[in-house]
């Protein structure tokens, strides 16, 4: 774990004012990231989508954001002016979403699209940009680097858009990456390869990784730390590798209703919700 | 021997394929996407078909369930069998759950509605009372009748889809990923659910998914599918003691087991 964390959050809270109420998404939680892999994981509507947006201040009005602290190395990301903030977005903390036929642009070619999330953020000349794009989408397992360079996203698979989009976030070099759900729209064994390169971005460039996931066993596999959410909070923290001796029963209960390979059962269990767990106190999850 | 007017029931499989083969488009354009696919299901089993993306298990389904005409092969339902296009008789017995609760049914259908209308295709008598015990059944109380779409969950939305297929009293449900869309505790909600009304109606499914755990959930016996071919045979218990013979298969499994760096290292691709 590192001595000082990239992102610390205190008390955040996104709220959504309708005509008759007050949607709250998240309600007050208070996390870091380190140079690690954290996992926040929950269910939908759990809020771990816009913990993730109210980071990069990504959530739009009517959304709004507050925040005791929401500090970035230094930098205050709840006061930042636009303009610095396009300076820390995609240069210094990337953003990789769900699915990359919603994300990369149908009608230009995935090489200039990897070069211009390149030449936003630096000067370099076209060709140290190719160069450097060719570098990346081979950083990331694409065989032929050449080729993709030269296609339109509709003529790769998904697991290739979605290794594409990752090279364009990496390509800047960032200190912080927030990945949602990264690997859901992935095949099983692509999704091995996906994880394996951010792995090695966060153990070789001492990246940090918040990865967004409902998936249980994938973060307890992957992950360092693990945050689960409920109804916008979060209800436990522990070490990954500890999720399976979890205490919380919202935990306890998700575990118990995934179906195993290795364990046969006649009916899986069935979570059953307390009303008392939404009024619960967001447990802190900062690293001291 | 005098011959009997009333040929008995073969005690044959309940469903069958035998060299099952689907190409879509022609010339060079041409994707072969299922491959001399064989396999038989038995009556009261859940036989799994699993596979990535692409392995043309979803495309086998949809053969059987009439909805892709474009096969070749022999494809059989209690011995008997089928052409490219389906009578009634034919959905009265096989029906078909799909991935996405969101897509499948009528947004602006109400409950009720979707629910009557096959009963009412098929002219089944007192639609009221079958759609008020099929809702029952598929655990929704009389108050979502006449509920839209958009107001129910995603759960809820898969039980009207299953309720929708029970209407006419099926034989044989296929069900194409049907807990892929939903949050692992909604899944556990719908597989407990499928569990019971096949042990309810002695019904057989078909099911195809990507998750393996899943499949050892529900399955007798499962076929592990890659680019358009069956890949091997196995019966869960053979899964569990991870008994596979084919290396496919073995990745496919240690990848489904989580996160493993040497795995990931170890990974070959197939295609």
């Amino acid at each position: 774990m590192a001595e000082t964390p990239l992102l610390s959050v205190e008390d955040l809270h996104v709220r959504f004012h309708t005509r008759t109420r007050v949607v709250e998404a998240v309600r007050g939680i208070s996390f870091q990231v380190g140079r690690e892999k954290v996992g926040i994981v929950g269910e939908s509507g759990s809020g771990k989508t816009m913990t993730g947006r109210a980071v990069l201040r990504l959530v739009r009005p009517p959304g709004q954001v507050t925040a005791r602290r929401l500090d970035f190395l230094g930098t205050d990301l709840l006061t930042a002016e636009e303009k610095a903030l396009r300076a820390i977005r995609g240069d210094r903390i990337s953003m990789v979403m769900q699915d990359p036929k919603f994300s990369l642009n149908p009608v230009m070619k995935v090489g200039r699209q990897i070069a211009e999330a390149y030449r936003v953020h630096s000067r370099a000349s076209a060709a140290e940009t190719r160069d450097k794009a060719l570098k990346m989408l081979e950083a990331v397992r694409i065989r032929d680097p050449e080729r993709v360079y030269e296609a339109y996203p509709h003529e790769v698979s998904g697991g290739m858009g979605q290794r594409i989009m990752i090279a364009m976030m990496m390509i800047p070099d960032p200190e912080l990456m927030i990945a949602d759900e990264p690997t859901s729209a992935l095949d099983v064994t692509v999704q091995m390869q996906v994880l394996a390169i951010l792995d090695d971005l966060v153990t070789q460039r001492g990246m940090g990784l918040m990865f967004i996931s409902h998936d249980l066993n994938l973060v307890a596999s992957f992950c360092d730390r693990v945050i689960i959410m409920y109804a916008g909070r979060i209800v436990e923290t522990c070490r990954a590798s500890e999720l399976a001796q979890a205490r919380h029963p919202y935990t306890r209960g998700l575990l118990a209703s995934l179906p195993r390979v290795d364990q046969p059962r006649d009916a899986l269990a069935v979570l059953q919700r307390e009303a008392a767990w939404r009024d619960e106190e967001s447990v802190d999850a900062r690293i001291d | 021997m005098p011959a009997s007017t009333e040929a008995p029931v073969p005690a044959g499989p309940k469903v069958a394929a035998a060299q099952l083969d689907v190409v879509f488009g022609r010339g060079a354009a041409a994707v072969h996407a299922v491959r001399d696919v064989s396999f038989q299901v038995e009556q009261g089993e859940t036989f799994g078909l699993v596979g990535e993306s692409g392995s043309g298990k979803s495309t086998v389904l949809r053969a059987l369930s009439g909805l892709n005409p474009g096969w070749t092969g022999r494809l059989e339902v209690d011995g008997r069998a089928l052409g490219p296009k389906r009578g009634k008789a034919f959905f009265k017995q096989v029906q078909m759950v799909f991935q996405d609760p969101y897509g499948s049914i009528h947004p602006r259908h109400t409950v009720d509605r979707v629910l009557s209308e096959p009963a009412d295709i098929h002219g089944l008598p007192d639609v009221e009372g079958r759609m008020l015990r099929t809702l029952a059944e598929v655990g929704l109380g009389p108050e979502f009748r006449f509920r839209y779409p958009h107001q129910l969950s995603g759960g809820q939305r898969q039980r009207v889809a299953i309720a929708r297929c029970l209407m006419l009293e099926p034989e044989i449900l296929l069900l194409d990923e049907p807990t892929s869309a939903l949050d692992v505790s909604v899944q556990a909600e719908i597989l407990n659910l499928l569990k019971r009304l096949k042990a309810e109606h002695a019904l057989t499914f078909i099911l195809v998914s990507h998750d393996l755990a899943v499949i050892a959930h529900m399955c007798e016996r499962l076929a592990v599918m890659n680019n358009g071919r069956i890949v091997e045979e196995l019966s869960v218990d053979q899964l569990r003691r991870h008994e596979t013979r084919q290396a496919y298969s073995r990745q496919l499994l240690r990848a489904s087991e989580g996160y493993d760096r040497d795995a990931a290292r170890e990974q070959i691709t197939y295609d």
